[in-house]
């Protein structure tokens, strides 16, 4: 124990502090980077996680895209471009031979090569599941030379392109191979990436800020920036993430000129910033975002498609996204599954929910599946406000559509755990819960988990359906995009009736910029390669 | 005095091995799973067992317990779940920002509340002790965030004079520190001196009632010797203790004010750090607002006898 107390700081406190008080009469050290460019950014989280391969949280993935650089990546069309190697297909269609360009370097000065391209694809193939659904079917993967990948498949894959070439959610970043070595399951402890800036780990404040430096030896494509792919020119020394937790205190801060961008701003704050003169209030990501409600299958009275029918029926999105939003500009009523944007986006069979609310036919459903009046659970998380409104809004509806509701408020790592439970109610299941997620993230029957029909292996909710699993497989082995987006189209229909979540609508989230941040491109990742700034 | 310095030391071990305990069972019996922050929203279960392997996670209670008890006895306050950094250099990193902010406050607090305090005791029932009673009721009554709202309205955006946010040490400059300090510290004084001035008001009273004010008086000593040496000392006792209890809630963490300012303190650290169920900074953080609490209390304790002569130990 007294180990203990000697090294814990409050054992000292008063010298501390008294210490501190002391130090207010220190010289002022010289503040660095004086004649530096940095951006001083606010993200809409703090980085907490520094391995973009073990989890799937946005500001990792983010950070991921700053330090790593990636083999391929997809446009603003979803379309699959070189970034650090261009590609060739075999005719059969089983060997993909990957050439990486000229000057690719680790941060450490070491080339890249093709070992650690090989490396890097196996860590990410045991954590994303349409990197594992391609190893399923991997003969070989290899580098023959430093130059060369090529990676044999036992069957062909139709989609292997997009996946590897996907922003979200777990994309395949390049590390060395003794990074890349570590397992799966546990964190990477080394930050050395390729990509376009360098992570200042002495600087580096978990959950507080971190920040980025220009890496001077990085070699852009030529082709202009489009998403993530194309050109990533950096024109600034520094940029420097930071974290506030009031949304009110970083509105202020970029109006004073303290920050000088905002990833996301909260709606309702945003007249404070209309009086402001030097800053642009504006959506760059045109994708946003989707909330959906996930019902459980496993447990009455959800395990009954009547009554899954009964609550979409119950639902309507422009209620929905009204009380998230507020403002229509930041709203879009969809119906489409894998979102209204993308190439594979359909609103087949989702009037019901579109048009929505209809409790009549909802009662109707219910008297027809004869359900019981047993409440359903729904969880409400009281502490992410992206998701406070979602379930409060829910129960109403689903009560007027003749449901007894038992609305369960909790923080969300409560929700969290509880949704992994598959006990009975009665036992601490539950029967809906609601989330958000990317558009990017559900936009094709391979990444959006919640088509994934593996019962005990699904995603939480653990439908067992068979014709689903039969249409991803069948999209698999799609030839050509008309092929996969008839078997969307399928899906769609299929989601609708067979109610494997609800899909509430899309919504996009304002971001707020000094002026004199410019040439951001439109990405559904706020990435800061292409930006400059101008002195003001 | 040493002896007893001691023994409440030595007191403090049963205290915390205590708190200890309660903290890891608590922890372990609250809902959450670091694992599903760590992985994100679309890890599958067994995804999530392998990495709660990894974390020591499924280890029985007790081996977690033991782990986590032989790593603190070395000092070790472990690693967190979720950023796989040292929970000690965390704390060590955020801690400085607090315990800056919470001087300053006290500081100001105790210039400003302790003279009122005397005034209106002093002058009780006229218009002075009126006003400080007033500004009491009011600096208990705003939520803090209120006023840390308004002084940013006021001195950051209106007048320019100070930031809107963030942090400097003092060691990056006195004049970036204290401008960055300064509307925090206002804000959490307000408090701070509504409490102080209505105790030192109230133990100004009884003591101004006291047979030896009178006799300081009659002997024709000067008033504010009279009150500041002879009155304020004996009237002390309440008053350390509210400011020894105050400093100890303003190290243990002000969230919302540390919110508003954008200050990375340990507040945010401890609220952070609860919301991802990081087990290892919960429970250093907690440990170490206990410590706080104690050495604090210990100190306010002794520094009585040099108030109160008739004090001792």
């Amino acid at each position: 124990m007294k180990n203990l107390r000697s090294n814990l700081p409050g054992s000292r406190t008063l010298a501390a502090a008294l210490m501190a008080s002391g130090a207010l009469l220190a010289p002022a050290a010289a503040t660095a980077q004086e004649d530096e460019t940095t951006i001083t950014a606010v993200m809409h989280s703090g980085l907490r996680v520094l391995d973009p391969v073990i989890t799937t949280a946005h500001i990792t993935r983010n950070h991921g895209y700053m330090i790593y650089d990636v083999l391929t990546a997809a446009d603003e069309n979803f379309e699959p471009q070189p970034q650090m190697a261009d590609w060739e297909v075999s005719e059969d269609e089983l060997t993909y031979t990957f050439t990486l360009r000229d000057g690719l370097m680790f941060h450490d000065g070491a080339p890249v090569t093709g070992a650690d391209v090989v490396a890097s694809l196996e860590r990410w193939g045991e954590r994303d599941s349409g990197g594992q659904m391609i190893f399923d079917v991997t003969e070989s993967l290899e580098a023959p030379d430093d130059k060369t990948i090529v990676w044999t498949l036992s069957e062909p894959f139709g989609p292997l392109m997009d996946v590897i070439s996907k922003q979200s959610a777990v994309p395949p970043f390049i590390m060395p191979v003794r990074v890349a070595e570590t397992s799966a399951d546990e964190t990477i402890t080394e930050y050395v990436g390729s990509g376009p800036f360098v992570f200042n780990e002495e600087e580096y404040e978990p959950g507080v800020s971190v920040t980025y430096e220009k890496f001077d030896d990085y070699v852009p494509r030529e082709e202009e920036a489009s998403w993530m792919a194309g050109g990533k020119n950096v024109n600034v020394d520094r940029v420097v993430w930071t974290t506030m937790p009031d949304n009110l205190t970083a509105i202020n801060a970029l109006a004073a000129g303290e920050i000088d961008y905002i990833e996301q701003l909260q709606i309702d704050l945003m007249p404070i910033l209309e009086s402001a003169p030097d800053v642009v209030v504006e959506t760059r990501d045109p994708l946003g975002y989707v909330t959906i409600g996930r019902p459980n299958f496993l447990h009455p009275p959800f395990d009954n498609k009547l009554v899954r029918q009964a609550a979409l029926a119950a639902l309507g999105q422009e209620e929905m996204l009204a009380t998230m939003q507020g403002d229509p500009e930041y709203y879009n009523v969809c119906g489409a599954i894998f979102g209204c944007s993308t190439p594979l986006g359909d609103e087949s069979g989702s009037d019901i929910v579109t048009e929505g609310p209809n409790p009549e036919r909802s009662k109707e459903l219910l008297e027809e599946a004869g359900y019981d009046g047993t409440p359903i659970v729904v969880m409400a998380p009281t502490d992410v406000v992206s998701l406070v409104n979602q379930p409060v809004v829910a129960a109403q509806a689903l009560r007027e559509g003749g449901f007894e509701v038992d609305l369960q408020s909790m923080d969300w790592q409560s929700v969290v755990q509880r949704r992994a439970q598959q006990a009975p109610i009665g036992e601490g299941g539950w029967n809906m819960f609601f989330t958000n997620w990317m558009v990017p993230e559900i936009s094709d029957p391979l990444i959006n988990v919640m088509v994934n029909g593996r019962g005990d292996d699904a995603w939480f909710g653990w439908p067992t359906d068979p014709e689903i699993e039969e249409m991803r497989a069948e999209f698999v082995a799609a030839k050509t995009p008309e092929e996969q987006k008839e078997i969307a189209v399928r899906m769609q229909e299929h989601v609708m009736d067979n109610v494997n979540y609800i899909m509430m609508g899309e919504y996009v989230i304002p971001q707020a910029r000094r002026d004199n941040i410019q040439n951001m491109i439109q990405s559904p990742v706020p990435v800061f390669w292409n930006v400059t700034k101008e002195a003001e | 005095m040493f002896v007893y310095i001691l023994k409440r030391l030595l007191a403090t071990i049963p205290v915390l091995l205590i708190v200890a305990i309660f903290v890891f069972l608590l922890l372990r019996l609250t809902p959450g799973d670091p694992a599903a922050i760590l992985a994100g929203d679309a890890a599958t279960p067994a995804q999530l067992e392998r990495i709660r392997d990894r974390l020591g996670l499924n280890d029985p209670l007790h081996i977690q317990f033991v782990t986590w008890f032989g790593q603190m006895l070395k000092g070790d306050l472990g690693t967190s779940l979720i950023s796989n950094t040292d929970v000690l250099d965390m704390v060590r990193d955020r801690l400085g920002p607090t315990i800056n902010i919470a001087v300053m406050t006290i500081i100001i607090s105790v210039a400003l509340a302790v003279p009122m305090g005397v005034i209106a005791a002093w002058r009780h029932r006229t218009w002075i002790d009126f006003a400080v009673m007033s500004f009491s009721v009011l600096g208990f009554s705003v939520p803090v965030f209120v006023i840390g709202y308004i002084l940013i309205q006021v001195f950051a955006i209106e007048l320019r004079w100070v930031p809107v946010q963030g942090y400097a040490s003092p060691s990056d400059g006195i004049g970036a520190f204290f401008s960055r300090a300064i509307l925090p510290s206002l804000t959490l004084a307000t408090i701070y001196v509504a409490l102080i001035a209505r105790m030192t008001r109230a133990s100004m009273l009884e003591v101004l009632g006291e047979d030896y004010v009178r006799t300081a008086r009659a002997k024709g000593v000067r008033e504010n010797v009279v009150l500041f040496r002879h009155a304020l000392r004996n009237a002390a006792v309440p008053i350390l203790t509210i400011i020894g209890t105050g400093f100890a809630l303003l190290i243990s963490g002000v969230v919302v004010t540390e919110s508003v300012f954008n200050i990375p303190g340990i507040g945010r650290l401890t609220v952070d750090a609860i919301l991802a169920r990081d087990y290892p900074v919960i429970q250093a953080m907690i440990l170490l607002t206990a410590g706080i609490y104690v050495m604090v209390n210990l100190i306010v304790d002794v520094s009585y006898s040099f108030f109160d002569p008739r004090i001792r130990y």
